[in-house]
């Protein structure tokens, strides 16, 4: 039908049912809140409080612990309370800052900068690296760092993520639905900030009212252009929206979009660049999917980073049945976590809750060699000899087999009648390599 | 602390699919092929096919009892290998061919390489390959004619009825027997009185072979030949199943057939090259067991290789060999021999297919 997609892939069934007509609710004010120090790519923050320090909303509380690191910001006012190691959606226990809140919600001085767009590009980043931004879709990349190529680099193409390709999550959806306007705004000040002459926003074919809604608001831009993609699962992620999008290829073993002058960002973070750009808002609140067939009322919900997910659940009015398993972001690259004691994070984009049924494991057993996983793959490589290498502690072949280039989107392992285990494999194998790479 | 739960790696959702669905779906789509063999020779094609199932699954239970390994005969897989091993069997085989031939399979072809997944060669195939050579004169002749009167798909009145041992050769020989035989210069010189003649009845034959009315009966089934084989529709109607539920894919069977079809319009005529109607590579398709092994055994996921590029030349190499074997080997059917000779080279095809991965390569600096 004429719709640009990439090689490979799966077709899941999206679950976007739930919630995707639920328009997005602001969460109460949660009594506490927990900020890990770290929420992306990169250094740990460094906290700037102690014990026992009020803030106020939007202050800044960690500085970045580098370059590639962003500052943290509190998300409500009251005292700091706690800095400790708290459970992270990622599995990990992090260092975090709890804050006890006073109810007051006592904000930090904002301002209107009405022509945001007349800017300086040097005000526009610093107000960016200022608010403590990064990649919303998952992965938490520092947005200033990616905002910021060496000058060699040109980049002429600035594409917004709206694909939102993992079931269940409609986060995505709701904003292009309700803060179009918003999300073109922060477009235009990307383009202005890497001086890019396109603006693309790719949206998945199974949202053809956000496509229609943000077909209408571009109309009068030409530079700016929305294309729907192939229902087709990884189709969100970065190389090969990239490729579906401008059919340029980006270099593998390790190569960046920048490489093919593109830079993309989630439609998420457009909405926060715009609103730190315009009223130097720092990155405190992010829109997140609460859902699951046990959910009893599946939600899009705005709320503040550092919410424990217990209080978005029961924002979602708990479940009907046991829960079997927690997962942070979507069901195929996201975390299964071990507590609703978990903080939402600049990067979480969705809390997904199965079912005993649905959570249960199925045995491993022997390759068949069928070659499911080879046929779609979409970073054509070989994922049950990668694992098959990996099982044998065979890292060379491993990596010349391209267990370094596996973005890990856990294609094959969902098409595996053997039901093998192929991330955790390819997991083991990427840092094996990479430790004997740095050898 | 609120309660604490399970976690495991991503992805947390799955495909419902599991060896066992995609082994009983594999059984599903040979029973077209059965029902038309049933239809065609008689109850006894089910007969030696459930002797073939049972002695294959009691092998595989017996051996994995001894291995003290999980016996996993519920998983179809040895359901489809004896399944096979029949599909391979001349229907006036007697009942303890099969048995022979899937205890062979299950246990040499198969649980002696370490069971599922690790076997080199097709089992039924390995089986089949073992009877051809044991039991030659059981395997390879005394064909039973379909309920329809026909074994070689030809019509004993396309030549003259004196021609004794002409005649002789297409009421009692298969399709791919009668096209080798026709091959054979000194065989036809005797059709008749004189060399222009007997060459005459000979040229007769082989347009017939290649005649749409031939290719109907071989499509629908009326003609000789192992249990499995008989029918190309029944067999298509599996495969057609098994694609759509991507369970075989197209690569193998299409290189597979393409080759085959290339290669019989070249070589395939009886009066050198090029000389073949483009009727004939239709019949080398339907005739014999090729639609039956590019389906059903050439796919074999084990013994095939996994990257795509492998496959295609997995097939070629198929395609190849069976036209060798039916044009100048001994044998008039090739179908076995080249799968189980292109399932040695698996490995190397793996190991020099390996794709690139996705994006553009890095220039050196």
């Amino acid at each position: 039908m004429g719709l640009k997609t990439f090689p490979g892939g799966i077709h899941p069934h999206d679950f976007k049912e739930f919630s995707k007509d639920m328009p997005i609710e602001n969460l109460p004010l949660p009594k506490k809140v927990v900020i890990p120090v770290s929420q992306h790519i990169g250094a740990p923050s460094k906290p700037i409080v102690k014990k026992g320090d009020e803030v106020l909303t939007g202050q800044k509380i960690a500085e970045p612990g580098g370059f590639v690191s962003i500052p943290m910001h509190a998300s409500i006012s009251g005292k700091i309370t706690k800095i400790a190691r708290f459970p992270h959606p990622t599995g990990a226990m992090v260092m975090g800052i709890e804050i006890t809140g006073n109810g007051e919600d006592k904000w930090v001085e904002l301002v209107d900068d009405e022509k945001y767009l007349d800017l300086p590009v040097e005000e526009m980043k610093s107000r960016i690296s200022e608010a403590g931004i990064c990649g919303m879709g998952g992965a938490g990349f520092p947005t200033h760092v990616k905002i910021s190529p060496p000058k060699d680099k040109p980049i002429d193409t600035v594409i917004l993520n709206g694909v939102e390709c993992e079931p269940y999550l409609t986060a995505d959806y709701r904003i292009m639905m309700e803060q179009a306007d918003d999300i073109l705004a922060g477009l235009k000040i990307l383009l202005k900030i890497v001086n890019a002459e396109k603006g693309i926003i790719g949206i998945e074919a199974n949202k053809p009212e956000a496509i229609k809604k943000m077909k209408a608001l571009v109309k009068n831009e030409p530079n700016i252009k929305v294309i729907g993609l192939k229902l087709k699962y990884p189709q969100g992620a970065e190389k090969q929206l990239i490729y579906a999008a401008t059919k340029r290829k980006v270099p593998n073993k390790g190569g960046l979009p920048m490489e093919v002058k593109v830079i993309v960002q989630n439609v998420g973070t457009a909405i926060a660049i715009y609103e730190a750009v315009r009223f130097k808002k720092p990155l405190i609140d992010r829109v997140i999917t609460v859902s699951g067939k046990i959910v009893n009322k599946p939600k899009n919900i705005k709320a503040r980073i550092g919410t424990l997910f217990f209080d978005l659940l029961d924002f979602c009015e708990g479940t009907k049945e046991e829960i079997g398993k927690i997962i942070s972001g979507g069901p195929l690259m996201g975390f299964a976590i071990s507590t609703l004691e978990t903080p939402l994070t600049k990067g979480s984009s969705g809390l997904i809750l199965l079912n005993k049924k649905d959570a249960q494991k199925d045995e491993e057993s022997t390759c068949l060699r069928c070659g499911r996983c080879v046929d779609i793959c979409p970073m054509n490589l070989v994922p049950s000899l990668i694992a098959n290498s990996v099982r044998y502690d065979d890292w060379d072949s491993a990596e010349k087999y391209g267990v370094m280039d596996c973005m890990k989107c856990g294609s094959c392992a969902y098409v595996c009648p053997s039901h093998i285990k192929l991330i955790q494999w390819i997991d083991i194998g990427k840092l094996k390599v990479d430790e004997k790479n740095r050898k | 602390m609120t309660d604490v739960y399970a976690v495991s790696a991503a992805p947390h959702i799955k495909q419902r699919i599991s060896v066992p669905s995609v082994m009983w779906q594999v059984v599903l789509a040979l029973t077209p092929a059965l029902l038309a063999s049933i239809y065609f020779f008689g109850t006894k094609s089910l007969w030696l096919t459930l002797y073939g199932i049972i002695s294959a699954v009691i092998t595989e239970a017996v051996i994995q009892k001894i291995r003290k390994i999980p016996i996993t005969v519920t998983d179809g897989s040895a359901v489809v290998t004896g399944m096979l091993v029949a599909f391979n069997i001349n229907v006036s085989a007697p009942w303890w061919i099969p048995v022979v031939g899937s205890v062979f399979a299950i246990a040499i072809g198969k649980q002696i390489f370490g069971g599922l997944g690790f076997n080199i060669f097709n089992p039924a195939l390995l089986a089949r390959a073992f009877l051809v050579a044991s039991w030659p004169t059981i395997m390879t002749s005394g064909w039973t004619p379909t309920r329809l009167g026909s074994i070689s798909g030809l019509n004993s009145s396309i030549i003259p009825s004196t021609a004794i041992k002409a005649q002789n050769l297409i009421t009692s020989a298969t399709p791919l027997n009668v096209a080798q035989q026709l091959r054979d210069k000194v065989f036809t010189s005797g059709f008749a009185d004189n060399l222009a003649e007997s060459q005459a009845i000979a040229n007769t034959i082989f347009d017939k072979l290649a005649d749409f009315g031939t290719i109907q009966n071989l499509f629908w089934g009326n003609v000789g030949g192992v249990i499995g084989e008989v029918s190309a529709a029944a067999l298509l109607i599996g495969a057609a199943f098994l694609a759509y539920r991507h369970i075989i894919e197209w690569r193998i069977p299409i290189s597979y057939i393409g080759t085959v079809f290339v290669l019989t319009y070249f070589f395939g005529g009886i009066n050198g090259l090029f000389s073949a109607s483009i009727l004939l590579p239709v019949f080398h398709i339907f005739a014999g067991g090729l639609i039956l092994g590019a389906f059903f055994m050439a796919t074999d996921m084990v013994t095939s290789p996994v990257t795509k590029k492998g496959r295609i030349y997995f097939g070629v190499g198929c395609g190849i060999l069976t036209v060798v074997i039916r044009m100048v080997g001994g044998y008039p059917e090739g179908v076995s021999y080249s799968i189980l000779l292109m399932n040695i080279a698996v490995p190397l095809i793996d190991r020099y297919t390996i794709p690139k991965p996705f994006g553009e390569k890095r220039i050196k600096k």
